[in-house]
């Protein structure tokens, strides 16, 4: 990149709140059934049907607000936006346009300033609004013209913009994570974007450094992961430093991202923008939350990420990395804090969940919900370790029986007799055996080549069938080769 | 008397001494149409089905009710007098038409109104003009112009209409019925196909006062499909009939009686409160300032709610859909050939004072003027119980009159508009005949869910009037 110029990013995310029925009737929000299943005359936009407010969508919108420090509006009000598209059934959409039931709040994004070392960031939240979803365009099949599926239409959706406080392509990508997170801690949404739960567009300028003012700022969609949002931000910001370094102007328009270019490309110009004509919704009556109410949904949040992260900060004695890691996902901060509680180091918990167990559930192509490993069992398996029972190598082996059968590390340690040779007057015959037929390797630890040690030790692990504490090996050995 | 002259009233005693009645009235009342609506043209869709599912007893068992087309019926064609709606058969029924079910009454037929509600004089139907039962060659008035030529015709024995800036006061006014637009929010709007939300109410059109307060006994009350819809208690209207109206405070707005009032309805409407005089009631004048407004302010705030509501109706999912090469032309060639004159008159008014720009100076500025308009109300109804005026300027006008000239028809509404803006409820009654023997209307307006003053009022000027006896000729 350029280093004259610097980038302004500001993103418009787009979350399904999780709620069992739609945002203005009753209608089940499952995703994937049978195209137009769940609906009915409200969300498909029947002349003379009418909306009802689902106040659990109201609650949730709140939690958000309130998780992201925003000013909760006592004022619940709705408007139209009114535009024609076929997958909009009322040829206008039911949103919040000058009250958004929150405003002003920002979220920390943790930005690594050197390698390893990170500092908080608080990136702006402008608004958050509630609005209803869409339907559908389904084209695949069809040979003239298209479907409609309106299963979506009506599902709730909260927006949260950002301020345009966001630097780099890498802080998008953070503050997408940190998002993520905090929606998923307040478990309202599934923020899945493969399934469309979580939607992103971004807003991206650049200016010359220094520079006061805004650039003009392109607007792009269809991003399907936070990758594609990194990805399409990092090529934005190099085709508009392209463009103003070859003397042209940037255009105010909306570009899509195509995956399979890694490119960008020119959708619509905004000077063609529609003009929504907002108005207040007249078939919903603005109505006033309590204060009182307000401050009820805010004592039951629960502990959020930043929170969390600053406890096991000071709690554990972790790398800023690694705590980031294990409370970036909710379930993977309880399933360590679950193990630790089971009295074993914080650091092996950390080391073992984070490479071990997660390496492993990757390649089952497996969730940590779904794991046959439990807190307590990894807590069982790192037990064994820390009592000399069985060395670390041997863990590695025993952990993937323990994924597959979901045996305890106990049980599988005694069936299989994996008990680690503490025996050291047989080691030290193992080790006599290993240097006579190692005498140039011996040599060199002799005269003075430590690291050489390592093959002797290894070979002494080969004969023991790895049943040896290493640690033990390298006191033999050492000892031996000293003399 | 014929069955078919039959009030509502009448009808339901006759019907619970003797059960067999109920299929009689059917029977009469459908030969009746038969043979007369082809020239009054009160009827959109007349197909009694015996197959609607209704409670068997109930305060409406065996009593056909008829409904404008814009009152969604569950697999009954639904169009609004629109080509655009040609075809769509709603798979539910609006709440009031539930609760007339429940309560015993069945559908009769649906009747004709101006295209979704747009006019005064039911002559922007695509079905074509409906007839004044009084003098077919007149206008019924609008836009429920259909129901109340129905129920004037005997064609029906009581009909819904709705009524935005006074489409079911104005045609009971034309036609000589009893016409009720009640408080915003006592009706469910729930299947009432929307012109503008924030003034649409479902009313009875009836023979009587007293059939009035019998439906609105069963229209009346919350319901949980519309955000809109008040949450409280119904009293029983029908004990407010019969009353005295001794000590009652009428006010005369000042504002009423002035150029552009026929002196007919002034001089009956005039004679009107010498009779509530003679009963008793304290006549003052009051004054409505913001008046001279309403016109103009409803004709911001309507438009723009139906420019947004009829955006649905873009040939996707129901109803008319023209032929197309591609979306865009899609949407522009239903909506172009789906819509009357009047339809797209009010659509590119609507989008126009929404827009970027202009939203401000007229919607924004047509809500604060609606402010004014309300609080006009208040301040009268701290002096009043009732204010009276004529339901229209004009005794009803001949078909074709004012077709070509929009802004004399829109003045047709100048009394019953501000009771719409502000949510108030009123009710129109037979007050005389002019030189034409051609009905002429009174307005009464209460105060915010005071129907019961309405009805206690009209009960007792009809009762000492009886013009309800006088019939049409047909």
């Amino acid at each position: 990149m350029n280093s004259n110029y610097e980038p302004v990013i500001g993103l418009e995310v787009h979350v399904q709140l999780k709620t069992e029925s739609k945002i203005f009737c009753s209608c089940s929000t499952e995703f994937g059934s049978e195209p137009n299943s769940n609906t009915c005359p409200v969300c498909l936009g029947l002349p003379g049907s009418l909306p009802v407010l689902n106040q659990k969508v109201l609650e949730l919108g709140m939690k958000v607000g309130l998780a992201l420090e925003g000013t909760i509006s006592n004022r619940i009000k709705f408007d139209r936006k009114n535009y024609f598209y076929p997958d909009l059934p009322k040829a206008y959409q039911i949103s919040q346009y000058d009250m958004p039931v929150s405003s002003k709040g920002h979220l920390t994004i943790e930005v690594e300033e050197e390698k390893g070392k990170f500092i908080p960031k608080k990136i702006g939240i402008t608004r958050a609004h509630l609005e209803e979803d869409a339907g559908k365009l389904l084209h695949e099949g069809v040979r003239d013209g298209s479907w409609v599926d309106y299963n979506r239409a009506g599902v709730p959706l909260l927006e949260i913009v950002s301020e345009p406080d966001l630097r780099s392509p890498e802080e998008a990508f953070q503050y997408l994570g940190s998002l993520k997170s905090i929606l998923q801690y307040l478990a309202v949404s599934d923020c899945n974007m493969e399934q469309g739960s979580l939607r992103c567009d971004a807003n991206v300028s650049v200016r010359k450094k220094g520079d006061s003012k805004f650039g003009i700022k392109v607007e792009i969609k269809n991003m399907n992961s936070f990758r594609a949002v990194q990805k399409a931000i990092a090529y934005e910001i190099k085709r508009q430093i392209e463009s103003l370094e070859a003397g042209e102007r940037i255009v105010q328009e909306t570009r899509l991202w195509n995956e399979a270019k890694s490119q960008t490309f020119s959708m619509r110009s905004k000077e063609h923008a529609h003009d929504y004509r907002y108005f207040p919704e007249p078939d919903l009556v603005p109505f006033t939350v309590s204060t009182k109410q307000i401050e009820d949904i805010k004592k039951a949040l629960p502990e959020l990420p930043q929170a969390r992260f600053q406890r096991f900060k000071k709690q554990f004695e972790l790398s800023d990395y690694d705590v980031l890691v294990l409370v970036g996902d909710k379930l993977l901060g309880d399933y360590f804090e679950a193990c630790v509680n089971e009295k074993v180091s914080a650091k092996l918990a950390s080391n073992w969940i984070q490479s071990e167990l997660l390496g492993e559930l990757n390649a089952r192509k497996l969730a940590l919900s779904e794991s046959k490993v439990d807190a307590k069992k990894l807590a069982g398996l790192i037990r064994l370790i820390e009592n000399n029972t069985i060395s670390g190598k041997m863990a590695k082996d025993v952990l993937p029986e323990m994924l597959e059968t979901g045996k305890s590390a106990d049980n599988i340690v005694k069936e299989k007799g994996l008990v680690q040779v503490t025996d050291t007057k047989l080691l030290e015959e193992i080790a006599d055996r290993v240097i006579a037929a190692n005498q140039k390797t011996a040599d060199e630890v002799r005269s003075g080549k430590a690291q050489a040690i390592g093959f002797l030790v290894g070979q002494v692990m080969k004969e023991s069938k790895g049943k040896a504490n290493p640690k033990l090996i390298n006191e033999i050995l050492s000892k031996k080769l000293s003399s | 008397m014929e069955l078919f002259e039959l009030t509502l009233k009448r009808a339901k005693e006759s019907i619970a001494s003797n059960p067999s009645k109920g299929a009689e009235l059917r029977e009469v009342l459908t030969k009746r149409v038969k043979a007369l609506d082809s020239r009054i043209k009160a009827y959109v869709n007349f197909n009694p089905s015996p197959n609607q599912s209704v409670t068997p007893k109930g305060p409406l068992s065996g009593i056909p009710i008829s409904l404008k087309d814009n009152i969604v019926t569950n697999g009954w064609e639904t169009t609004c007098s629109s080509k655009i709606l040609k075809g769509f058969v709603p798979p539910y029924d609006a709440t009031i038409v539930r609760k007339l079910k429940e309560a015993g009454a069945y559908v009769f037929g649906k009747c004709n109104m101006d295209e979704f509600a747009f006019g005064s004089s039911c002559e922007t139907s695509c079905y074509g003009p409906t007839h004044n039962p009084w003098n077919l060659d007149y206008v019924p008035g609008g836009s429920s112009g259909g129901s109340a030529a129905a129920v004037a015709g005997d064609l029906a024995i009581a009909a819904l209409g709705s009524d935005t800036g006074g489409s079911i006061r104005q045609p009971a006014s034309f036609c000589g019925v009893v016409g009720l637009k009640p408080t915003y929010g006592r009706v469910s709007r729930y299947g009432l196909i929307a012109f503008g939300s924030s003034l649409d109410q479902i009313g009875p059109i009836t023979k009587t006062v007293e059939d009035s307060a019998i439906l609105l006994n069963v229209l009346a009350g919350h319901d949980e499909c519309d955000s809109t819809s008040a949450d409280i208690p119904v009293p029983d209207y029908t004990s407010f009939l019969g009353k005295d109206v001794k000590g009652l405070n009428i006010g005369l707005p000042k504002e009423y009686f002035v150029k552009g009032l026929d002196p007919e309805v002034e001089k009956a409407v005039r004679q009107a409160v010498k009779v509530f005089q003679d009963l008793g009631a304290s006549v003052v004048e009051v004054s409505l300032p913001h008046m001279k407004y309403a016109v103009a302010v409803y004709y911001i705030v309507a438009v723009a709610e139906a420019s947004s509501n009829l955006g649905r109706f873009d040939g996707v999912e129901y109803g008319f859909r023209a032929e197309a090469q591609n979306l865009k032309e899609m949407y522009f060639e239903t909506r172009s050939q789906g819509f009357g004159a009047e339809a797209k008159r009010r659509i590119l008014l609507g989008t126009f004072v929404l827009s970027a720009g202009y939203y401000d100076a007229y919607y924004l500025k047509g809500l604060k003027v609606r402010t004014l308009i309300k609080q006009d109300f208040d301040q009268a109804f701290q002096k009043v119980d009732v204010i009276l005026g004529p339901t229209a300027p004009t005794p009803p006008f001949k078909i074709g009159e004012k077709m070509n000239d929009p802004l004399s028809m829109y003045l047709s509404d100048i009394y019953t508009i501000s009771a719409n803006l502000a949510g108030v409820p009123a009710m129109s009654i037979p007050c005389g005949f002019s030189s034409k023997n051609l009905p002429i209307g009174l307005q009464l307006t209460a105060k915010p869910f005071e129907e019961g003053t309405l009805f206690r009022a009209a009960s007792a000027y009809e009762a000492t009037t009886k013009w309800y006896e006088k019939k049409p000729k047909l």
